[in-house]
C-alpha cells in the first residue's frame, strides 16, 4: 500500500498516471485551455485550483474522453482518454448532479457496481458515506450534500486507480466535508491517484499533496502547499496568480 | 465509517452485464415515469378502444386503426421519450458520467437502444392484446409480416437518430416542448394514425416521404417501398446525429 509520504525534493514520484503536455482547447472563440501541462500520480492527492471558467471542468473532460483537445498530447495510463483500456480504471465525480432525476442512491450504485469486475461492496460504501438513510429516496429529492456523497460513492465503486472529483465538497456543510477529507484522504492512501477541482483554499491546503493554480487555461503556479505558501498564505498567491473569474468552463 | 480497502482493483465487466444493466435500469426509468407512461401506453390504449366503437363514425375502420396504434407506439417510445429522457440526461451529467465507465460512449448507445427496444416490446405486447381483445383480426402474410418487422427496425432507427439529433443539440426544455410537438404532429398529419390516402391529395406525395407515414403505410398495407424510405430516414438521421450529438449540456 503506498502512503503520501514522498516529496518531489526527495523520493523518486512514481510514474504518472495521467500526463498532459501542452493542451489547447477551444470552443469557438473561447479558448478554454492555453497549453496545460499536468502530471497526476497514485497515492497523490493533485489539487486543480483556479478560479470559475478557468479550464478546470474542460481539462477532467478531455481526461474522460468527452472533450478532444485542438492540440498537445494527453494520456492515462500510457493510452489514449476515453479508450476501452483506461474506462475503467477511472472514477469520476461530476461537479454537479450526474444521475437520473428519479433513480434512488440504492439502484443507482447497485447498477453502477454491474459495470466493474470487483466492485466494492454497495452496502459497505453506502455504510461508509452514511447513504444508508436515504438509500430509497429518488436523486431528485436528496439535498445537495447527499447528492455530492451519491456521486462520491459511484466514483469511487469500481476501484479506480484514478478519481476525478470536480469541486467534490461544494455545497456541504462542515461536518460532511470533513468526512468527504477524510475519504479523499484514506482513497489517497490505498495508492488511488486523485485529481480534484475547487476552489476553496482551505481545501486545497489540507488536502492536496501537489497544487496546480490554473488560470484561463494554464497552469500559472505548481508545486507543494508548503513551497507555495513559503512567502505567503495560499489565498494571497492565488489572487496573484490568477485573474478576476469568467463564466464556468 | 467502516473499513473498506480502496486500494485499486479496476476491471471492466463483460461487455454483454454492462450493457444490460444500463439497458434494464433505463427502461425500468422510463416504465415507472408517468409522462413517458401516459405516451407509451394511456395514449395507444386510448385511441385504440375509442377507435373500436367510435372509429367508423370518423372514417377510421378497426383493422386500419389497429396497426396504426402500433406505428404510434413505435413513434412515441423511439423518438418522443428518447429525446426528452437523452435531453434531461444531458442537462443532469448522466451522459458524462457514465461515458466515464466501463460503458464508455458506445456502450451507452447500445445500452439505450436495448433499453428502448425493451420498452417498445412490452408497449407493442400491450397493444397487441389489446387491440386482438377488441376484436382486431391481423392478417398472418410471412410476406407483409417481414415487411412489418422491417419497417419497425428501420423506423426505430429513424426516430432515434431524429431524437438524439434534437436531444444532442437544444436545450432539454426545448427538446421537450419540440418533442411533444413533433409526437403531436406526426400523430395527426404525418400519416401514423391517419393513412396517407385520407389527406388531401396535393399533400400526399409529402407526407409519404415521412417516416411517419412510411412505417403507418408499412403496418396497415405491407407496402414494400416504404422500406426505401425508412432505410434512407435511418441512414441519414443516424449519420447526422452522429455529427452534432453533443454529450454534454
Amino acid at each position: 500500500m503506498l502512503h503520501h509520504g514522498w516529496r518531489y525534493s526527495g523520493d523518486v514520484p512514481p510514474p504518472s498516471v495521467v500526463s498532459a503536455r501542452d493542451l489547447r482547447v477551444a470552443f469557438g472563440s473561447r479558448t478554454a485551455l492555453d497549453g496545460m501541462s499536468l502530471e497526476v500520480h497514485p497515492g497523490r492527492v493533485t489539487s486543480l485550483l483556479g478560479p470559475n471558467g478557468a479550464g478546470k471542468t474542460t481539462f477532467i473532460r478531455c481526461c474522460t474522453g468527452l472533450v478532444e483537445p485542438d492540440a498537445g498530447t494527453l494520456a492515462l495510463f500510457g493510452h489514449a482518454p476515453g479508450s476501452a483500456q483506461v474506462l475503467p480504471r477511472v472514477g469520476l465525480m461530476p461537479q454537479q448532479t450526474g444521475a437520473w432525476s428519479q433513480i434512488a442512491p440504492r439502484q443507482l450504485l447497485t447498477y453502477l457496481s454491474k459495470l466493474y469486475a470487483d466492485p466494492l461492496p454497495t452496502d459497505s460504501l453506502m455504510t461508509a458515506l452514511g447513504i444508508h438513510a436515504f438509500a430509497s429516496t429518488p436523486y431528485r429529492r436528496l439535498s445537495g450534500g447527499q447528492q455530492q456523497l451519491v456521486n462520491l460513492a459511484g466514483a469511487l465503486i469500481g476501484r479506480p486507480d484514478v478519481v476525478f472529483l470536480d469541486e467534490p465538497t461544494a455545497g456541504l456543510d462542515v461536518r460532511m466535508k470533513r468526512s468527504v477529507w477524510d475519504l479523499v484522504g484514506r482513497v489517497r492512501d490505498a495508492g488511488v491517484a486523485v485529481l480534484l477541482t475547487t476552489h476553496d483554499m482551505h481545501e486545497a491546503e489540507n488536502l492536496a499533496d501537489d497544487v496546480h493554480i490554473i488560470d484561463r487555461g494554464r497552469i500559472t503556479l505548481q508545486g507543494t502547499v508548503k513551497e507555495l505558501t513559503r512567502n505567503g498564505d495560499l489565498e494571497s498567491v492565488f489572487l496573484a496568480h490568477t485573474s478576476p473569474a469568467e463564466a464556468d468552463a | 465509517m467502516t473499513a473498506l480497502d480502496f486500494t485499486p482493483a479496476a476491471g471492466a465487466a463483460p461487455r454483454s452485464r454492462q450493457v444490460w444493466a444500463h439497458a434494464t435500469t433505463e427502461a425500468s426509468l422510463i416504465l415507472r415515469n408517468g409522462e413517458q407512461a401516459l405516451l407509451a401506453l394511456v395514449i395507444p390504449i386510448g385511441i385504440l378502444v375509442a377507435g373500436r366503437f367510435l372509429g367508423s363514425r370518423f372514417g377510421l375502420d378497426f383493422p386500419t386503426l389497429a396497426p396504426s396504434v402500433l406505428a404510434l407506439a413505435i413513434w412515441s417510445s423511439c423518438f418522443t421519450s428518447l429525446a426528452i429522457s437523452t435531453g434531461f440526461e444531458r442537462r443532469y451529467n448522466v451522459l458524462e458520467r457514465l461515458a466515464a465507465t466501463p460503458l464508455g460512449k458506445s456502450g451507452i448507445l447500445l445500452g439505450k437502444a436495448t433499453a428502448i427496444a425493451l420498452v417498445t416490446g412490452v408497449q407493442l405486447v400491450v397493444l397487441l392484446g389489446v387491440a386482438l381483445v377488441l376484436g382486431w383480426r391481423p392478417g398472418l402474410d410471412p410476406v407483409a409480416l417481414v415487411i412489418a418487422v422491417v419497417a419497425c427496425l428501420l423506423a426505430a432507427g429513424a426516430f432515434a437518430g431524429l431524437a438524439l439529433c434534437l436531444a444532442g443539440t437544444a436545450r432539454p426544455e426545448i427538446t421537450l416542448a419540440v418533442a411533444n410537438l413533433v409526437y403531436l404532429i406526426g400523430l395527426v398529419g404525418g400519416g401514423i394514425l391517419l393513412p396517407v390516402a385520407s389527406h388531401p391529395a396535393w399533400a400526399r406525395p409529402i407526407i409519404s416521404l415521412l417516416p411517419t407515414a412510411a412505417l403507418g403505410e408499412a403496418l396497415r398495407n405491407g407496402t414494400a417501398m416504404t422500406l426505401v424510405v425508412l432505410a434512407v430516414w435511418c441512414a441519414g438521421t443516424l449519420v447526422v446525429a452522429r455529427k452534432v450529438f453533443r454529450w454534454t449540456s
